[in-house]
Parts: structure tokens; sequence; C-alpha cells
């Protein structure tokens, strides 16, 4: 994941709430085996039909409840592999947020007026580091954990930072934390 | 005092944010890219033993009965890699062809690897459905399974907790999936977001433990990040004798026992909803907050207060083919689909059965049953169900996702109309350009015997 500190651009406006991610990349390009390549297929059947038009710039904003449904990470891949480097929204599905910082692309929630002032300004910057996404009509403030923040500023990979905790894994296996639940490899 | 979460959450907190994971169930669409990332990182797969496989997702369900033999070639490579994966890592797999394979939040409990108390994940958001041991069970995305698989943990920020207390008794005719519709029409698709959910009070705990399930199913179609029900004797006994049980099964118990919420604890939201009040449901739009009890009609969008939603409902009543004001009963779907990880457990096919059972589906109907799982379509064989399936003139076919999600042959032609038992009713979830009415499998079979839906209080 490479780091993302400043997000800056135009903003591309999808006005629809509870966007769910069988939308985002149908289940029909589910079936590849690879990380790459979904961004064609982002929004396949809208676009197709013409509901929606969607330039890749760097910025979306959009409806609350964004990303809701199945907990498919091709969802954030496609959009992603689009161009999009941030999503902004009012909020988000829990676990399709969680996905977005996975992958370094930035989820920032806004209230709603702010996400609607954002999109009517067609422009904005992002700082990650200061919380705030900057556009004509102001600057406005979103929150991320300090944690995936700095995931996000230096680029680093959740396991590689667990890993480096190996320590505290084995003292809870070794504690006896780990005797809940069954043996698979034994039945 | 302490909640059921609360007590679950602490007992696997291994440092700060990082919670141990007791359980980790694998399918073949969300995870050839995760042990890849395993292989470019040459990590090895930490606990093999604490993880388990299945094929579900793109299975076909007419027979075929080895990976190898899946005609659609993307399919057919996505449960090959599985195979390989599962091989090269040392992790068990129930694939197709294995009499274990089924849908992995079916298998799951048949199995008895869920139990109480524990920490499961699998990158599908019905996880939840695990919840209903009283375990605490949510979906991951890919990135999260590969951390799961190198690290046996994951990194998790603590949800919110959410108290959902059912007051009364469901009324005949009405099933958990009509309590779990009801609660989410009412809350939306995004009011769990956030939280772990308890269902509680007497009319949960009076259901079964499919019944559980079909609830806890549903939970991440309200938003929520988990779905949790209360360990007592149905739970325990459904457990036991299974092959997983724990050896010590007593002893098991006992610690399960201190499992649910103690008397005061608090949560976060509490919502308190009449069960006794709650009719057969059937969907109308394009998410399964968009619904309404069978004995109502189609709502008129220009009823609707906020601007937003009057826009979500003309748009889900154009995808939807339906007019305003149109009685739900008048409904006629072109197909019925009895299956998914919500609702084709064998009581399910057993209810299902009841309703069809010396009739005849409507020549305007093609139905289907698909069972949750290889052991499923065992007992339901053994008792006969599926002679009464097919004498009624349902098709009855292999265990898998099905029709649930549209990624194996079993889909929907654009514009047919669909009663299912799954759980979700998005656009072009079934097929592109298919009609979703999501019900219960009570509902979904008179649907299919009358042409159209029916209150099925009015058989009983």
């Amino acid at each position: 994941m490479r780091p993302i500190d400043v997000i800056e651009g135009r903003v591309s406006v999808l006005d629809r709430a509870d966007v769910d991610t069988d939308q985002i990349i149908p289940k029909q390009f589910l079936k590849r085996v690879e990380r790459t390549g979904f961004g064609e297929f982002l929004f396949y059947d809208w676009i197709r039909d013409g509901e929606i038009e969607l330039e890749p710039n760097p910025i979306l904003v959009t409806g609350r409840n964004f990303g809701c449904g199945s907990s498919r990470e091709h969802a954030p891949w496609a959009l992603e592999d689009f161009g999009f480097q941030a999503i902004v929204a009012p909020s988000f599905a829990d676990i399709f947020y969680s996905n977005c910082t996975k992958i370094g692309l930035l989820p920032a929630i806004l209230g709603e007026e702010h996400c609607r002032a954002v999109a009517e300004a067609g422009e904005a910057r992002i700082d990650v580091d200061d919380e705030t996404v900057t556009c004509a009509a102001g600057v406005f403030e979103f929150e991320v954990e300090p944690h995936v923040k700095h995931r996000l500023l230096n680029g680093l990979d959740d396991i590689g930072i667990t890993l480096e905790n190996a320590a505290a894994i084995d003292a809870f296996e070794g504690s006896g934390g780990a005797e809940r639940g069954p043996v698979t490899t034994a039945l | 005092m302490k909640n059921m979460f609360e007590k679950i959450w602490e007992a696997h907190e291994v440092s700060g944010d990082l919670i141990y994971i007791d359980l980790h169930l694998v399918h073949e669409v969300t995870s050839p890219q995760a042990f890849d990332g395993l292989r470019l990182a040459g990590r090895p797969l930490r606990r093999p033993d604490k993880t388990l496989a299945t094929a579900d997702h793109n299975v076909p369900t007419d027979g075929t009965m080895a990976a190898r033999l899946i005609a659609d070639e993307l399919s057919r490579v996505q449960v090959e890699t599985l195979e390989r994966n599962c091989e090269e890592f040392g992790v068990p797999l129930y694939s197709l062809g294995s009499d274990r394979q089924g849908i992995v939040h079916v298998i799951g409990p048949e199995l008895g690897v869920t139990q109480p108390g524990m920490t499961i994940v699998c990158g599908d958001s019905h996880t939840s459905t695990h919840g209903a041991f009283g375990a605490l069970a949510f979906g991951i995305g890919t990135s999260e399974v590969e951390h799961v698989l190198a690290t046996q943990c994951l990194v998790q920020k603590r949800p919110k907790t959410m108290r959902i207390s059912y007051s009364g008794e469901l009324g005949s005719g009405v099933t958990p999936k009509d309590l779990i519709l009801a609660t989410i029409g009412r809350l939306g698709t995004g009011g769990m977001v956030g939280h772990a959910v308890e269902y509680a009070g007497a009319a949960v705990e009076s259901l079964s433990m499919p019944g559980r399930m079909t609830v806890c199913n549903m939970t991440i179609e309200g938003g929520g990040r988990a779905g949790m029900i209360a360990p007592d004797e149905t739970t325990f006994e459904w457990v036991r004798g299974r092959p997983a049980a724990p050896e010590d099964f007593d002893a098991a118990v006992e610690r399960w026992r201190e499992l649910p919420s103690d008397a005061g604890a608090s949560f976060d939201t509490e919502v308190e909803v009449d069960a006794g009040a709650i009719s057969p449901m059937v969907t109308w739009g394009t998410n399964p907050s968009m619904v309404v009890e069978v004995t109502d009609r189609v709502p008129d969008p220009a009823a609707m207060d906020s601007p937003a939603d009057r826009e979500a409902a003309e748009r889900a009543l154009a995808y939807m083919g339906l007019e305003p004001g149109t009685p739900m009963t008048e409904i006629a779907p072109d197909r019925v689909f009895i299956g998914s990880c919500t609702n084709s457990r064998i009581e399910d096919l057993r209810e299902a059965a009841a309703i069809v059972d010396g009739r005849q589906v409507a020549d305007s109907v093609r139905a289907m049953v698909v069972p949750g799982s290889q052991q499923v379509k065992a007992s339901a064989e053994a008792e006969g169900l599926h002679d009464v399936f097919r004498g009624a003139g349902f098709e009855w076919r292999e265990a898998g996702c099905s029709m649930c999600l549209g990624m194996n042959p079993d889909i929907l032609a654009e514009g047919e109309r669909c009663a299912s038992t799954s759980n979700r009713n998005f656009e072009g979830r079934q097929g592109k350009g298919g009609r979703t009415h999501l019900v219960s499998p009570k509902m979904a079979a008179a649907a299919a015997i009358e042409g159209r839906f029916v209150d099925i209080r009015d058989w009983s």
C-alpha cells in the first residue's frame, strides 16, 4: 500500500444513498482470483445502462451508508483501480469502511451539508494528517482513528505491524487464551 | 456488570485493539488474493487448526460433484484455486464432492465448530449468522482474511453495543424471517451501523437454533457489525453430539452459562419491539428495509417525507416494475427460491414442505429448493422431503449459495420476479434485471402454489 497524505483535485458525484457493494462491483466480476483490474467493472450495470456517469477523479462524493451489503473487498479495489483516492460521504457501512482503509483508499465522513458543499465546489483538497477537506465553500473536518491514520500516512501493511507484536500473540496462546473452540484439523 | 459482547471481546483482547480469532471460515471467492498475499510475503498460515474451508458461492447445484467438472471456467478456476491453497497451507476443506460441503454459514453450526463464546470471522458479511450461538461473529474483507491467516488475530475498533428486546410472542404463521425483516424495516439499512447487536426477550428465547440463525444472519442488512443471542439450553442441545462438540461437554456448558449479559448490564443503544404485532413480511424494493406486511400495499413514494427516501423509492419501484398502491397479494412471482444461508436448514425445508405437501406449483411459476448443505440434503431426503417438493413441482438441487447471489448458473432472467428466502433484494443481486422479493420459507412456498403472494396466516 502506498502512503497517502494529500489528495487533491476534481470531485465526482454519485448522489445516491445506501449504494450497495453489488452495484459497486456486480457479482460476475468476483470470480477473478487477482487483486487488480476491477476498475473497468465499477458500477458496471449503472454505467452501461446510462443511469450514471462517473469521471475517474481523485475524489468521489456520495450519499449515506455507502458500501452497504457484502464484505467483498473487490468494491474498494474497483473504486481505487478506477482512479478514486478518497470517498467522501455522510456515513459508510462498517465492513466497507474498514476494507477501504486496508488498501489506502481514504473514506472521509462529513455531514450531509458539507458533502453537498464539496460536491458543488467540484474540486477539493483532503489533508489526511490534518483531517480536513478544503474546498471553495470552506474547510471541513473529518476524523480518522489514530492507528489508521498512521498506516495511511506511512503506507504500512497491517500484517507487518501485527507481526511485530508476535510475542503478544504467543503469550495469549501460551496462557490458554486460544483454547476455546474446536480443532478443525481433527474433524 | 457486563453485557455478552463485552465478555467475549475482553476474553479475546491480545493487546490494544488486537483481538484473537478462534475460528476462521474460508470460501473460494474472498480468499484467493489473501493466500496469494501470504505466498508473496513468504508468511506461513499461523493456525490451520483454527481454519476451515468450503466451496459454496460458485458451485453449480445441478449435480456437478467435482471442481474440475464445473462448466464455467472462472468458477472452476476459483474452486480449484481454493483446493490448491488449502492443500498448500494445510487447511481442512470440504469442497465439491464432500458430504460435508455446503454454505459456509450452514456447515459451521452443523459440524459443531460454531460454539458459544467464540470469535468467528469469514470473508463474508453473513458471518453474523454464527452469533446465534452466543459467539462474536462478523464478516471481514480479503485484506483482513489475509491478516487472520497470517496472525490468527484481527485489528478491530471496538463496536458499540445495541440490544433489541422483543416482547410478546410471534403469531401463528409469523417466522423469525418476518421478525428480522420487520426490525430492519423499522431501523433502516444503516440503523445498526457501528453496533454489535444482541437480540433478546421472550420472543427470541423461544426460537429454535435455525430461527436464531436466520435472525442473526440478517443483522448485516441492518448494517450491524455482529448479531448475537444469549446461549441457553436450546443452544447447548444443538451443539451436543455434533462432530466438533467439546469432549468435556459438561465443563464447556458450565463456561457457556457465564456468557449471557449480566442483569443490569448496559448497552449504548436499546430498542424495543412488540413481536406480537409482527405480520408476515414481503419486500417491495431494492434493499431489505423496503418491506411491508403482506396485507399492505406497495407504498407511494409521493407520501414519503424526505426527498432522498422519495427518490430512492421511485427508483426502486421503477426497477421492480411495481405501481404504488398495488396490494402485495396481487404481486405474482415467476420464480420461487427456497435456500441461502438465511433459510436453507432442515427446519426451513420442513416448514416449506408442510405448505406444499399435496399441492401443485402454479403453472406460471418455476420453483426450486436448494438445501444449505449436503448434510441438510441427506436429512431431507431421509425424511422424504425431496419427494414432497418434487411431487409438487419444485426442482430439488444440490447444496450451495445458488440463486442468493447469482455467482453460479442459478440466476434470474432480466425482468423475472422472484419470491426468495435469501437476504438481499439489491438490484441485480439474483441476476441482472432480476426482481427479488424477500420472504420466509412458508411465504415462498405458498407463493409458489398460488402464483402470487398470500397471507400464510389464511392457510392455517
